[in-house]
């Protein structure tokens, strides 16, 4: 394949969009059960009620979103051709959805039989779209450190799926495994290795389109996937179900590649040659603000072993990673990602005749600063309840509040896409009558 | 591989530069010096656009047969791009921020997705498929930026 036939192979815009439209109603979903379960949600990170509000939001909420936006991103990005990208969408998408609810279903019933259901479906439309993504990213022509980044996350994927599916099992009593060490292992792959490394990728390519920072350096840029994909082998050593010492320091390299990362991401935007700020920008600092938090976090529960072993130390280190990191990060790229889309999707249809709207008239910004606002106002009420869980089941309310927001500010951009499309049908209709 | 579509890449940055000013002018209400900034980059931007258009493009297309292909598609969103400098010069008239601010956002996507098809893509097949002494981007950029675009 020549690489000049990548130019014209984004998806239809339903592909990414029905992923996006979806994944803030499982952060709602995510934010109502905690405000149902309140205090003991966070007892611990191995209750029923948090496992399931984690996977709400890391097998729906993100997973949802990375799907949908790495089909868009392949072929724009990576110059990669993805097979019969609507068929995948249409499948893998209600899979997904129905193995997310299934497997959270399990959590709070215990219910064996769903679990084993929840690793069926989830073992079919991850497999299926490891298998077709995989496929492009190593088929394409394109070269880069996002291209390496992408193929890495997609490996991550996969681990992720292997060792949930596993585990699923084991709960589902077909086998027994280590079930703490493996869940180490495979939350680890989930994070770090996919969910972090295709942060990796979509930020080489976008902080710098943004804000027109500088391009990260191409060492740190070619070092940081496979440094992440080293750490993570090393820490795999656990399946063995036996944790020695030298993990603690497997533990931190991790935290400090991410941290590396971090302060290389914000250094850049401290750079930027474009002055005018915005929500996205504003979210994606959050975003790494919160991974160097991270960092911090885990040097001190490592330097201080009394405070790494109190109960609270996973969960606040969960709250600062998922809703903290990936969910800031996720929200900051759909406020680009939807307005761009429908623009370059309306404009392609109107050709130059029509003016579509421009990317602020899809979304009102007013909308998009009160939703962020209260994000963060969502993320620090989780991290409070941390440490005071009788603010949980605020915390919770907030969080779902602040979720409904982001999908209802999605609508409203879905909703000036179909209106602007309609009105360029009806001239051109007009035009040949 | 030769690099005589280097002056191209540096020309990117430069009209980023440009662009850059002339949106924190506008947001700044700072509109007679946004005035200068926009009316500095849409000639840079015009010079860079019609150097490809008239001189890069042609070349490659000569020495490779491929018509109908990248170039094309390089050329359409020239035209989505002198569309949107058109729209942000009538937000300029109308000292309107709020198109301003929405259309040079619009703008800068679409400029920067497409610099990258060119950096990543387009400008190293050109490097591969032609000769350093075909074409003289340098000169031909230049004489652009000094006198109209020669139509």
């Amino acid at each position: 394949m020549h690489p000049n036939l990548s130019f014209e192979q984004a998806p239809p815009i339903s592909v990414p969009y029905r992923f996006f439209l979806t994944a803030p109603w499982f952060g709602v979903a995510a934010g109502l059960l905690l405000a149902w379960l309140g205090e003991d949600a966070f007892a611990s990170r191995w209750t029923p009620g948090i496992l399931a509000i984690t996977h709400l939001l890391v097998a729906g909420f993100m997973l949802q979103a990375m799907c949908g936006a790495l089909l868009q991103f392949i072929p724009v990005a990576a110059g990669g051709n993805v097979w019969k990208p609507r068929l995948l969408a249409a499948c893998v998408h209600p899979l997904l959805i129905l193995a997310a609810a299934l497997l959270v279903t399990a959590f709070l019933t215990t219910e064996s039989r769903l679990f084993l259901a929840a690793s069926h479906l989830f073992a079919l439309a991850l497999g299926a779209y490891v298998l077709v993504v995989g496929t492009a990213l190593v088929r394409t022509p394109g070269q880069g450190n996002t291209l390496w980044a992408l193929r890495f996350a997609v490996v991550g994927l996969a681990v992720t799926l292997i060792l949930g599916v596993l585990l699923a099992q084991a709960l589902g009593g077909l086998h027994s495994l280590s079930l703490i060490e493996v869940t180490q292992v495979h939350a680890a792959w989930g994070l770090g290795g996919w969910a972090l490394m295709l942060v990796f990728g979509v930020s080489y390519y976008v902080v710098p389109m943004f804000q027109l920072t500088p391009a990260y350096p191409a060492w740190l840029a070619k070092a940081l996937p496979p440094a992440m994909l080293g750490v993570l082998s090393l820490w795999s050593f656990q399946l063995s179900g036996r944790v020695d010492g030298w993990q603690r320091g497997v533990f931190i390299a991790g935290l400090a590649t991410a941290g590396v990362y971090a302060v290389a991401t914000l250094y850049l935007q401290a750079k930027r040659r474009r002055k005018v700020s915005d929500p996205t920008l504003v979210l994606f600092r959050g975003a790494m603000f919160a991974l160097l938090a991270i960092f911090a976090s885990g040097l001190l529960f490592v330097l201080i072993p009394s405070l790494g072993e109190e109960a609270m130390a996973p969960l606040w280190i969960g709250v600062l990673a998922i809703p903290g990191v990936f969910v800031s990060v996720i929200s900051g790229m759909l406020y680009k990602i939807v307005p761009f889309l429908n623009w370059l999707h309306l404009q392609q249809l109107a050709g130059l005749t029509q003016v579509p709207p421009n990317m602020r008239q899809m979304i009102p910004e007013r909308a998009i600063t009160g939703q962020m606002r209260l994000h963060f106002g969502a993320v620090a009420a989780m991290l409070l309840a941390v440490p005071v869980p009788s603010l949980s089941r605020a915390a919770g309310l907030l969080f779902a509040a602040s979720c409904a927001w982001l999908g209802w500010n999605l609508v409203t951009g879905v909703r000036a896409y179909l209106r602007f499309k309609g009105r360029i049908l009806a001239a051109d209709s007009g035009h040949e009558s | 591989m030769t690099n005589l579509t280097q002056p191209l890449h540096d020309h990117h940055k430069h009209c980023d530069e440009l662009f850059a000013a002339a949106e924190a002018d506008a947001h700044g209400n700072k509109w007679d010096s946004c005035e200068d900034a926009l009316t500095r980059f849409r000639e840079e931007l015009e010079a860079h656009f019609c150097t490809e258009e008239q001189v890069l493009f042609p070349a490659f297309e000569t020495a490779t047969g491929m018509a109908g292909g990248p170039t094309q598609m390089m050329r359409f969103e020239h035209a989505q791009m002198r569309d949107l400098i058109g729209q942000l010069s009538a937000a300029l008239a109308a000292r309107d921020r709020d198109a301003f601010a929405g259309t040079a956002e619009t703008l800068l996507i679409m400029m920067q997705q497409h610099n990258m098809k060119e950096e990543n893509i387009l400008y190293p097949m050109c490097d591969r498929s032609l000769p350093s002494d075909t074409v003289d981007v340098a000169g031909a950029l230049k004489q652009r930026l000094e006198a109209e675009c020669l139509v």
